[in-house]
């Protein structure tokens, strides 16, 4: 768990940050998102001390983030960026060992570490453990980045922009194997991105932010349904609130029992996708089948609307 | 075509190498640039003995040059020496545009004739490069790579030494080439003073009017000279291969 508590950062008279209150749940993912200027990476930054704190403070399972040194602290919590930051002269095996070797793990641990990371993230090791980043594709260079700042098992791992870079086929595919990778190893992930789509897709609960105030902490379709500010509502978007909506739930979570005749869809696909797949259709209703195969009832356009609808 | 270079490079090393050891076999070919009945080839001293101790007065020079240099590009470099960089800057600066003849002017009253005051304008003349160098490859690290050192933890000396550094190797292999091939020519007017080096083969062909005297001591630098910068970046494309800065 991480506490943030009426944390602050000032750079002359200029406030950055302001009297920030955030309380980040265990194994969860908490996204950040404003616009640019709006103080969401310099939050970040103060949680691991990449800049210090000008009030407030931070404490990560209770234990005050000022009492050890700062680069002791960093090794504990992952930190991935935007453009990865891998070291050009070293390979990808060197470059995912970084912290594990800071941490004077074991050679055959770092090994099996960095083996396990490279599976995980779809890199053959036997490839890619030597290749050097500038062999790698932006997709590829992206995912040892993340992979390095998982090496040391952090209990939280921080990410700022990491997909920006990305194009968006890439991007969306990121976003899916960060999730797996979320519900596999628990980590608690606080994420900063300018993309409200990203923040709805990913967070568990998602920080709005503006001019270096948290205008609310919520889950994404309590934004939807009670902003608490005018410019929430204007940049969770309000033409397209609904569909927001639709996209936050998926069809297995509604199907109702019964098989009906017409398309088929994924439990797992968002109701937007499925009322996106009806429409196109012309039809009705769409069966829901499970990932592997077996029938799990249907939704009909009756029921995606009720679920479209304000609450 | 891709071994023509080698192969020059190649030659020119034997030339150098025959020439220091057995320089009489060349005499037929300098004999028609002396007058007189003059000798053809440098006879006051061993060649290879005088090319090896000017070899050897240009490397420690450099390696002088290189050590403070480098240190005080570091420095200027860190939060707490950044005030420095100014004063360093023209510290480096004078020691290029004090002309090293002048140098040794100053020092030999005060540390007497031979190699020393030698080394010293050697040493003052070849800190600008590898400092200007060094300095440039510090400061244009890409800024994701240090910022990602920072995050997972480097403590400052690890990010210097496993990151800084070796990003910068490059550029500061480079500014020592150019320092080294400098001080190969410059080293020439410490025999003026009394240091031991090429420079007393062209002294000795000029005093005695031996046009010989004067070609050999200026091939046996250019082609030393040469082979520095040639080896010089062989070493460097060795060692910097992976180095990519994308």
């Amino acid at each position: 768990m991480i506490t943030i508590e009426h944390l602050a950062k000032q750079y002359g008279t200029k406030a950055v940050v302001e009297d920030v209150n955030l309380t980040i749940e265990r194994n969860s993912i908490a996204v950040i998102v404003g616009t640019s200027g709006s103080g969401k990476s310099t939050l970040l930054r103060m949680i691991n001390r990449l800049i210090e704190p000008s009030a407030g403070r931070v404490l990560i399972e209770g234990a005050d983030t000022r009492e050890e040194p700062a680069h002791l602290l960093r090794r504990r919590i992952g930190y991935a960026i935007q453009g990865h930051g891998l070291f050009p002269h070293r390979t990808v095996e060197e470059n995912i060992a970084t912290v594990p070797r800071l941490l004077k793990w074991p050679a055959a641990r770092i090994a099996a570490r960095v083996r396990e990371l490279l599976e995980v993230f779809q890199l053959e090791p036997a490839t890619y453990a030597h290749a050097f980043p500038h062999q790698l594709s932006g997709g590829q260079q992206q995912r040892v980045g993340v992979a390095r700042a998982l090496a040391a098992e952090p209990a939280v791992l921080l990410m700022d922009e990491p997909f920006g870079a990305l194009d968006p086929i890439i991007r969306a595919k990121a976003q899916e194997d960060l999730l797996a990778i979320q519900r596999r190893y628990g980590t608690t992930i606080v994420l900063v991105t300018h993309d409200m789509d990203e923040a709805f897709r990913l967070g568990d609960r998602v920080a709005v932010m503006s001019n270096g105030r948290v205008l609310q902490f919520d889950t994404p379709a309590a934004l939807l349904a009670h902003p608490a500010d005018p410019l929430v509502t204007r940049m969770t978007g309000q033409t397209d609130r609904a569909l927001r909506l639709l996209s936050l739930t998926t069809a297995g979570e509604i199907a109702a029992p019964g098989a009906v005749p017409g398309p088929t869809v994924s439990a797992a696909a968002s109701l937007r996708d499925v009322l996106s797949e009806l429409l196109w259709r012309g039809a009705e209703a769409a069966s829901v089948t499970r990932e592997d195969g077996t029938p799990c009832g249907h939704v009909s356009v009756a029921a995606l609307l009720r679920h479209g609808r304000s609450p | 075509m891709k071994h023509g270079p080698l192969l020059l490079r190649g030659l020119a090393l034997l030339l150098l190498v025959s020439f220091v050891i057995a320089p009489q076999r060349f005499a037929p070919l300098f004999a028609p640039l002396t007058q007189y009945g003059a000798p053809p080839i440098y006879d006051q001293g061993n060649l290879l003995t005088l090319t090896l101790a000017h070899l050897g007065t240009v490397c420690l020079a450099a390696a002088a040059s290189t050590l403070i240099a480098v240190a005080l590009a570091i420095l200027v470099t860190r939060q707490s020496g950044r005030a420095f960089l100014p004063l360093s800057r023209t510290l480096v600066n004078i020691g290029q545009t004090f002309p090293p003849v002048a140098v040794l002017a100053i020092t030999v009253p005060l540390v007497g004739f031979g190699e020393i005051p030698t080394l010293i304008a050697l040493f003052a003349y070849g800190l600008l490069p590898i400092f200007e160098n060094t300095l440039v490859g510090l400061q244009t690290l890409p800024p994701a790579v240090t910022e990602a050192a920072d995050g997972m933890g480097l403590s400052a000396r690890e990010r210097l030494f496993s990151v800084e550094l070796p990003l910068a190797m490059p550029l500061i292999l480079e500014g020592i080439r150019l320092s080294l091939v400098i001080n190969v020519g410059t080293a020439t007017i410490g025999s003026t003073v009394a240091a031991k080096g090429l420079g007393e083969v062209i002294i000795a062909g000029l005093l005695s009017n031996n046009t010989a005297f004067i070609l050999q001591g200026g091939l046996v630098t250019a082609l030393m000279a040469v082979l520095l910068y040639e080896g010089m970046l062989a070493v460097e494309r060795r060692l910097c291969r992976s180095v990519r800065t994308d």
